[in-house]
């Protein structure tokens, strides 16, 4: 009833090619930005803002990365917390080295930086595919954690290869505060993730998917197969690299090379599936899912049964339900959370009049 | 039988908790612990040893100066993130925040060493987290005590030298330092390469890829060197398969010396027959034998209060190092009643001062039922390490045995680096060193 677009009508090449073409998704999608912007800030605590908020956006930034690479153009990563790392200790090297170099130059120099080590990754991606391209990246995780170690030079020449984030100085104004970071760690997502929402609608995002439905087709159609899926792999690592700085910089402070292990990368690649794959908003729902509800569970877990059962148990049961819940998930909707999102709205449109 | 046991145990500590809030007079400790995952082992023996002696005070003297401990668990997972979100989540507990946070993991403690300067929480790295930390005039937030990386390597020196019979006997020996190929492991080959330019031995160092379940090569590599001794700077399963490997190339066991994170039951009963004679260092030792583990067998597990599930855990390497956190942070809290006064709840900053001016000698040890268990400690404004000594014990097959005293590190040697680290950290960030003699 409410979700109607009757009545709705489109009198020009721009209204039709909107990112929202129906009005009350526009309206919520700009309700949306408006609370993350002005009412999140003074209603979250300090709490909500370091250790939810702002994780869940750079994982999402990252889940973002991968969606790209993996969801549109079909190359499948493992990688992504390596190109990460890169992402986090170039910007360090730039801020530490450029003499007062502004902290957004230093950021996107960063993930150029990743976008670089990205393409070269993906080289192998012009002949292997599938299963064994993962493993090629896999060699870009070990690799460049361990390059990150062994050559002081990444790191500052710190003895344990731990890298410590310079104060972020943006026209002055100095970046200490819980929600002076928020608000920019959500202006940077934001303005990336629109700028992947019109990559994957325009001619760009058609290419990679063209790729990844059956690259045979895409070339045959003159697609440049090489150009499109290098492409995709150094705008896929500019994100994550990003990403990572962000990581370093407004989350966690300083960060170690092993920060970036496979763990990561995995966690990454769940965030995807779960989320779904090929979506923008799915990368969102996916990185929301899984660092949020680890955390959910074990708050759950003190307060209800914290005081029954040994805590041994209660930790193993708390990953026994997280897993459970993501096989439920993956059962009920294979295509991820968005999915069920865009059911939902498929639904709404219709109803109350379903046939 | 279980489940009646823990109903009661439940009851128990709700009830505690519950008289705990009715009164008020509570110290609260947010616990990261991780009780899953790789390293679930060392998370489980490691809080539940600090959980029992906390609880055993609980018992017997109803806490600290008239102030009962409580606690609260947060599962980290040894994930930085995760560790990040305890941090936030319980800072602001209890009555007076979150009197301490320790990690017990390197990667957490670089997580959150920016953050306890903000909200003036002692972080406390007990044998791991940053080296360069002990000089407290830069980090007046973080204490990487009784010993760091760095101090044990040199005490590990200072005992080959004393098996070998004198310092000046290294001349023209030979150690292999088979390392984790990570930060963690990376982090003492500066100082074993000073030491090597020092007393003339040749050190080589010889990687091994995380997690080191293979290292056939590696130990290939030691035949042909032929070393005198190896130091073996392991982490998880590395450990046992170095020991097992080993024995199939023959190299002796009784010259190999772990660091401590290399020297726990769990690192030896792997290895099985082959851990036999194998040496390793331990800010600890292991045994019941000392009356503050009986204390918390009469107190805590005749009580069926007990945090190990497993019981024949207790006195363990691990368990005994939990016992030793729990230790040193309640003479913290209670060297802050000293100043702040007693039967109140301390804020974290006032703990920080406990925790910077600890006075453990050996009679407080022996008060504390803890003669030998672990090191004396004395902490200062600029000394945030306190001690630096190290005992070795030998694995004999069933159990740890300590063969020496406790060795000093050479302080004249880490020292100096220690200040000069932690000086390049401090122009990094533009933090202006504290003068320690204005402190009190």
């Amino acid at each position: 009833m409410l979700y109607r677009e009757a009545g709705q009508f489109k009198a020009s090449y721009m209204q039709d090619q909107q990112i929202f073409p129906i009005r009350q998704d526009q309206i919520g999608f700009w309700a949306m930005i408006a609370f993350f912007f002005l009412v999140v800030p003074v209603i979250a605590n300090q709490y909500w803002l370091q250790a939810i908020l702002i994780p869940v956006l750079i994982f999402s930034l990252a889940a973002l990365g991968l969606n790209i690479l993996t969801g549109y153009c079909g190359q499948l990563s493992l990688g992504s917390a390596a190109f990460m790392a890169v992402g986090a200790f170039a910007t360090y090297n730039f801020m530490l080295r450029v003499d007062g170099i502004p902290f957004i130059a230093a950021l996107l120099l960063g993930g150029l930086c990743a976008a670089a080590v990205g393409i070269l990754f993906g080289l192998p991606s012009l002949r292997i595919k599938g299963f064994y391209l993962a493993v090629a990246t896999l060699a870009a995780q070990f690799f460049i954690v361990w390059v990150l170690v062994k050559f002081g030079w990444f790191s500052n020449y710190s003895t344990s290869g731990v890298i410590t984030a310079q104060a972020v100085t943006i026209f002055g104004y100095t970046f200490t505060t819980p929600e002076s970071k928020y608000l920019l760690t959500l202006s940077i997502v934001v303005v990336l993730a629109l700028l992947a929402k019109n990559m994957v609608r325009s001619s760009t995002g058609r290419k990679w998917m063209a790729v990844r439905d059956m690259d045979v087709a895409a070339e045959v159609i003159g697609i440049r197969l090489m150009h499109t899926k290098l492409q995709a792999f150094a705008i896929s690592s500019f994100y994550c690299g990003v990403a990572g700085a962000l990581y370093a910089y407004m989350y966690l402070g300083t960060v170690e090379p092993e920060g970036f292990n496979l763990d990561l990368s995995f966690r990454i690649l769940f965030m995807i599936i779960i989320g779904g794959v090929a979506s923008i908003l799915g990368s969102f729902i996916g990185a929301a899912f899984i660092v949020l509800l680890p955390v959910f569970l074990n708050i759950m877990m003190h307060s209800a049964i914290g005081a029954f059962v040994p805590a041994n148990v209660a930790a193993n049961l708390e990953l026994i339900i997280f897993g459970a819940l993501i096989i439920f998930f993956l059962i009920v909707e294979p295509h991820g959370l968005a999915r069920l999102w865009q059911l939902t709205k498929e639904k709404l449109r219709i109803w109350p009049f379903p046939h | 039988m279980q489940f009646s046991k823990t109903l009661m145990l439940g009851a128990t500590v709700a009830g505690l908790l519950t008289t705990g809030f009715a009164v008020a007079q509570e110290q609260y400790i947010g616990l990261p612990s991780y009780r899953v995952g790789a390293y679930a082992a060392g998370g489980t023996a490691l809080y539940g040893g600090w959980i029992d002696y906390m609880q055993m005070l609980n018992q017997r003297d109803g806490g600290v100066g008239g102030v009962k401990l409580t606690w609260e668990e947060c599962e980290t997972e040894y994930n930085n993130a995760r560790g990040v979100e305890c941090y936030e989540r319980m800072k602001n507990r209890g009555p007076t925040g979150n009197t301490v946070f320790q990690p017990l993991s390197t990667g957490i403690t670089y997580s959150v060493l920016d953050r306890v300067a903000v909200d003036k929480i002692p972080l406390v790295t007990m044998g791991y987290g940053r080296t360069d930390a002990a000089d407290g005039r830069v980090f007046p937030w973080v204490f990487p005590l009784i010993t760091t990386y760095w101090s044990q390597n040199t005490a590990k020196i200072k005992f080959i030298g004393q098996q070998e019979g004198g310092m000046d006997k290294l001349k023209g020996k030979k150690i292999v330092n088979l390392y984790h190929d990570s930060a963690y492991g990376n982090e003492t080959i500066p100082v074993l390469n000073a030491q090597a330019e020092r007393y003339g031995f040749t050190i080589v160092h010889i990687p091994v890829a995380h997690p080191g379940n293979e290292q056939q090569s590696q130990w290939l590599r030691i035949r042909q060197e032929r070393p005198d001794w190896v130091i073996l700077r392991g982490w998880g399963v590395m450990n046992p398969t170095a020991i097992r490997t080993a024995a199939r190339t023959g190299f002796p066991r009784e010259k190999i010396v772990g660091v401590w994170w290399s020297g726990s039951e769990e690192d030896v009963i792997p290895a099985g027959d082959a851990a036999k004679g194998y040496i390793a260092a331990g800010f600890n030792v292991a045994g019941k034998n000392f009356p503050v583990v009986q204390e918390i067998e009469k107190h805590v597990y005749a009580k069926n209060l007990g945090n190990m599930e497993d019981k024949s855990r207790v006195g363990s390497v691990l368990y005994n190092r939990g016992v030793v956190h729990g230790i040193i942070t309640v003479e913290a809290i209670r060297k802050a009643q000293e100043k702040y006064g007693t039967g109140k709840s301390l804020t974290p900053e006032q703990v920080r001062w406990g925790f910077e001016n600890l006075d453990i000698d050996e009679a407080r040890l022996a008060e504390l039922g803890a003669e030998g268990f672990l090191p004396p400690l004395k902490t200062s404004c600029e000394n945030h390490e306190g001690s630096g000594m190290v005992k070795f014990q030998q694995w004999d097959g069933t159990r740890w045995n300590v063969i020496t005293d406790w060795i000093e590190a050479d302080q004249e040697l880490v020292r100096p680096m220690i200040e000069a680290s932690a000086a390049a950290y401090a122009a990094e960030k533009g933090i202006t060193p504290r003068d320690c003699s204005k402190e009190m």
